[in-house]
């Protein structure tokens, strides 16, 4: 395994070999390049420094092969270097034909990630190693750019078509992904977490709907609480965020709501307020939780209340359970 | 070494008006009266108000774009302060936001755009060529109220308007109401804004290519030009050829606003990639507005100080011409991983590098120039080797980052932040500061302080390179930009480069300080100072006189034969400027204090 450098993260993708080399293959020619420029300027600065301020030397005449010379190497230098960029740019944009196709939809701020099962997650993008993979993209608000540095690739995601992106991951372990095109408030934030399993344990993963299936409901509910990106907003600390904490919201009498009367917080408010955010708000609170939560199961709303239910019952251990899910992820 | 050995020749008679001028002890060209120029014939703010002198022109938009360089510069110091720890720091996320797009967009459009052009273009140009003004002088007093209020407005839009999509306004996010802080409308009013803003641009071209085509002093061919006037004259092309773009993207805009007419936003069956097309068409060719003036410089800069012809003259000459040209066909490359067919990147990514060649082409001969030269390491030297060491920099990785496949990697991240800072800050806006330390005595009259200048220099380069070489670093590790927050392992680059922003900006401030110090008490200029060899040094007093020339100059050699300059060095020549001193040597100005040893090595 490749640790990365000083210039660049570690490689974890069969492209990103090549990549690397073109870079260090432009680094060092540049090195020469800069070290005979800036040498040449500092020994002529110092070897014919004004002496006296009359000093009118002899004008040095054209050389026009000196000319000649430094448009000529630099331009096979630029073709050698095109060339070759060129040839690996074909190789990034051409998936090859057993490639695993995940879709991915990219939003303001999340990422969700669908598998050819139905399997969906958000913000964790679950993917073999040593198969092709390739995303196929698109984006439900503006642009927005899918960029995994490990992987050496990167692709713009857009609101009105597909763009795609392969890679096949060498290394198993997690590694970062982040959005690259600037898209407002939470840019920054908009980053999903990339596991890359063993074959064997991919399979199980997708197959058991990430990991998920046989789950408690209030265990599947702090995965989904992760996984969904209520954690963005919605704290279990009682520190506050975009979104009420939820330690201690479960049973609340008397909750106040922006328009002055309150409600009892139970499992019926929640299912509403998880699914049509804008029907009652919060007093302190703005408007703004993403209405695509409607389309979660209803499996899934269900652990996520349990899971909400929790967090009154108890304050959450650290611990945890251990995600199944990342199993193998473990570096 | 007898190259540098002068000849000496008797002083050959005495030119009409010498004797008078030897006993006032000034040293003017004949009819230059010493307390009369064109700063002081006038007095009175309506004076300036209403002027159609070049030069004074060029003094008011010194001002202005000082004070927009100066509030751009702090929002630069808040955007690396925020930087300075992950998380918030001093403002919030949508704070950062509106905070980096005020920066981006003031700094592009209404600083590096129009600065050297609106500046040392203005004062300077005129001069070298032999004119007592630009072609069209009422035109040019009119670029100066069109920047201003393009300049309002589109400061206003950034305030009232809370504009957050960065200086690159892509569609859609720049066109929905609610995915900014902003509005659709907030972004089309500034783009109006800096369209209105792009006017001044326009006729300031407009008006150097009249003047460069048609007021050249008698004697002064193209291939006598100065190389600052080639670098204006491929800047102005640009200008002309390639603002109204701006314009046709502003009316696109209209059009899809007003009569929801699909033409970028998807939601009305636009494309997105149409926008990036138009914007980049426009802001391609403008990064060579703002670098090509900064190649001018240079030339001007070695030459002088090295006193010695610049060599590859038609070289640099023509890449100027050629870079401006080929310019218009690149703009493709901001967009290898944009979604545009991959056909259209392989090919702009070609284009690319053969544009690199003749910016290659000019690094070399200005490093050539100082071959054998008499060099002389004064303020404005030091800029020029600073802008040698920095735009070499940006301009190899500039070649990094047009390979196809490695842009995948570093596009949109740190890398491509400090390439373009290593281009536009350390190439154009260093190249600014020698020009200004250069151009300074003959714009006011006087001198400036040789150390703190020096001193300066120094800080804006450690601090330069400080707070944008550790960007590369930052950038090929993968963090994006436009980061509010950061992973934490990217914290003590961050670190060190926000503690370098406050060096680059000591030594800015170090300049502004010796700048009024000057003004305040600083010694007179002389003619010529720097015993440079073009027309503003030669023919005219420090500040020159209202009208430039009494006489119109005849110009009977190239900008740098310094070999054949004896009016620089005070053997006859055109009868006035030599004093005929027994060593012959009177021109040649002494340096204005020691030269202190290390600044040699």
């Amino acid at each position: 395994m490749n640790d990365g450098t000083i210039w660049l993260p570690e490689q974890a993708s069969t492209l990103a070999p090549e990549i690397d080399a073109l870079f260090y293959f432009v680094y060092w020619t540049s090195i020469v390049l800069f070290v005979g420029v800036v040498g040449a300027m500092l020994y002529f600065a110092y070897k014919y420094r004004r002496q006296h301020p009359g000093e009118r030397p002899a004008p040095v005449k054209e050389n026009k092969l000196l000319e000649i010379s430094w448009i000529v190497i630099p331009t096979i230098l630029v073709l050698i270097v095109f060339t070759w960029g060129f040839q690996s740019f074909v190789k990034m944009g051409t998936a090859p034909p057993n490639s695993y196709e995940i879709t991915v939809t990219g939003e303001q701020w999340n990422w969700s990630f669908t598998y050819p099962n139905g399997t969906s997650i958000t913000n964790e993008l679950h993917v073999p190693v040593g198969r092709p993979v390739r995303l196929k993209m698109s984006s439900s608000d503006v642009i927005h750019s899918f960029f995994v540095p490990v992987f050496r690739t990167k692709q713009d995601v857009l609101p009105d078509r597909y763009t795609y992106l392969w890679f096949e991951a060498t290394e198993t372990g997690t590694f970062k992904a982040f959005c690259t095109e600037y898209c407002g408030t939470q840019h920054s934030a908009m980053d999903a977490k990339v596991v890359v399993h063993e074959q064997g344990d991919f399979q199980q993963w997708v197959k058991t709907g990430g990991g998920v299936a046989d789950m408690p409901p209030a265990e599947y509910g702090k995965v989904l609480y992760e996984r969904q990106g209520c954690n963005a907003c919605h704290s279990l600390d009682g520190s506050d965020g975009t979104g009420p904490t939820w330690q201690g919201l479960y049973g609340t009498k008397n909750h106040p709501l922006s328009g002055g009367e309150t409600v009892t917080v139970d499992a019926n408010y929640l299912r509403e307020s998880i699914l049509q955010p804008g029907a009652k708000i919060a007093a302190g609170y703005g408007n703004v939780m993403p209405s695509n939560y409607n389309s979660l199961s209803e499996r899934q709303v269900t652990s996520l209340i349990a899971f909400m239910k929790q967090q009154s019952d108890k304050t959450l251990d650290s611990g945890g359970a251990p995600l199944e899910g990342s199993a193998g992820a473990a570096q | 070494m007898e190259t540098k050995e002068r000849t000496e020749h008797p002083p050959q008679g005495s030119p009409p008006g010498r004797e008078e001028r030897l006993e006032h002890g000034d040293d003017l060209p004949p009819g230059h009266e010493a307390e009369h120029n064109y700063l002081n014939h006038e007095k009175g703010l309506m004076s300036w108000l209403t002027t159609i002198d070049h030069k004074r022109i060029a003094v008011m938009y010194a001002i202005s774009l000082s004070v927009v360089f100066l509030v751009a510069g702090l929002l630069a110091l808040a955007v690396r302060m925020e930087l300075f720890t992950t998380g918030e720091t001093i403002m919030g996320a949508d704070m950062y936001n509106q905070t980096f797009s005020m920066h981006g967009i003031m700094m592009v459009f209404l600083f590096l755009v129009p600065a050297t052009p609106a500046v040392l273009g203005n004062f300077v140009l005129p001069v070298q060529l032999g004119a007592k003004d630009v072609a069209f002088p009422r035109l040019n007093l009119a670029t100066w109220y069109i920047y201003m209020i393009g300049a309002f407005l589109v400061i206003g839009a950034l305030i009232v308007g809370e504009i957050d999509t960065g200086w690159t306004f892509y569609a859609p996010y720049s066109t929905s109401d609610a995915a900014t802080t902003a509005d659709g409308g907030a972004v089309m009013f500034m783009t109006m804004a800096i369209f209105v803003a792009g006017f001044a641009n326009i006729f300031t071209g407009l008006n150097f290519i009249v003047t460069i085509h048609k007021m050249r002093a008698p004697g002064l061919t193209w291939n006598r030009l100065p190389l600052f006037v080639w670098g204006m004259y491929a800047t102005s092309l640009v200008q002309v050829l390639a603002t109204p773009v701006l314009g046709i993207t502003v009316v696109l805009l209209f059009v899809e606003q007003l009569f929801s007419i699909g033409i970028f936003d998807p939601t009305l069956g636009g494309d997105p990639i149409l926008f990036q097309h138009f914007f980049w068409f426009y802001s391609h060719p403008a990064v060579y507005i703002m670098i090509l003036p900064g190649f001018g410089i240079m030339s001007e800069l070695i030459g002088t100080f090295s006193r010695q012809r610049v060599f590859g003259y038609r070289a640099i000459a023509l890449s100027s011409v050629a870079i401006a040209l080929l310019g218009f066909l690149v703009w493709g490359h901001h967009m290898f991983v944009s979604g545009q067919s991959a056909v259209a990147s392989i090919i702009f990514s070609l284009i690319t590098y053969l544009i690199g060649i003749p910016s290659g082409i000019k690094i070399f001969n200005w490093v050539a120039t100082m071959y054998r030269g008499s060099i002389w390491l004064q303020t404005p030297m030091l800029y020029a080797m600073s802008f040698l060491f920095l735009f070499t920099i940006g301009g190899l990785t500039g070649i990094m980052v047009g390979v196809l496949s490695v842009d995948v990697h570093l596009h949109d991240t740190y890398f491509v932040v400090a390439h373009f800072h290593y281009v536009m800050m350390g190439g154009m806006m260093i190249a600014l500061l020698g020009g200004m330390h250069y151009w300074w005595p003959k714009m006011t009259g006087k001198m400036y302080h040789e150390l703190t200048g020096k001193i300066g220099a120094a800080l804006i380069f450690v601090g330069f390179n400080v707070t944008f070489f550790t960007q590369f670093i930052l950038g090929s590790q993968g963090m994006p930009r436009r980061y509010y927050d950061y992973p934490v392992g990217y914290e003590t680059l961050h670190q060190i480069s926000t503690v370098g922003s406050w060096v680059l900006a000591l030594g800015l401030f170090s300049i502004l300080g010796n700048a009024i110090w000057s003004l305040w008490k600083g010694p007179k200029a002389p003619a010529n100072p720097w015993a440079a060899a073009t027309l503003e040094w030669t023919n005219t007093t420090s500040p020159p006189d209202p009208h430039n020339f009494h006489h119109t100059p005849l110009v009977t050699r190239g900008p740098y034969d310094y070999h054949l300059a004896d009016e620089v060095f005070g053997e006859g020549g055109d009868g006035y400027s030599g004093d005929g001193a027994g060593d012959g040597s009177a021109r040649v100005p002494e340096p204005p204090e020691p030269e202190p040893a290390a600044a040699r090595s």
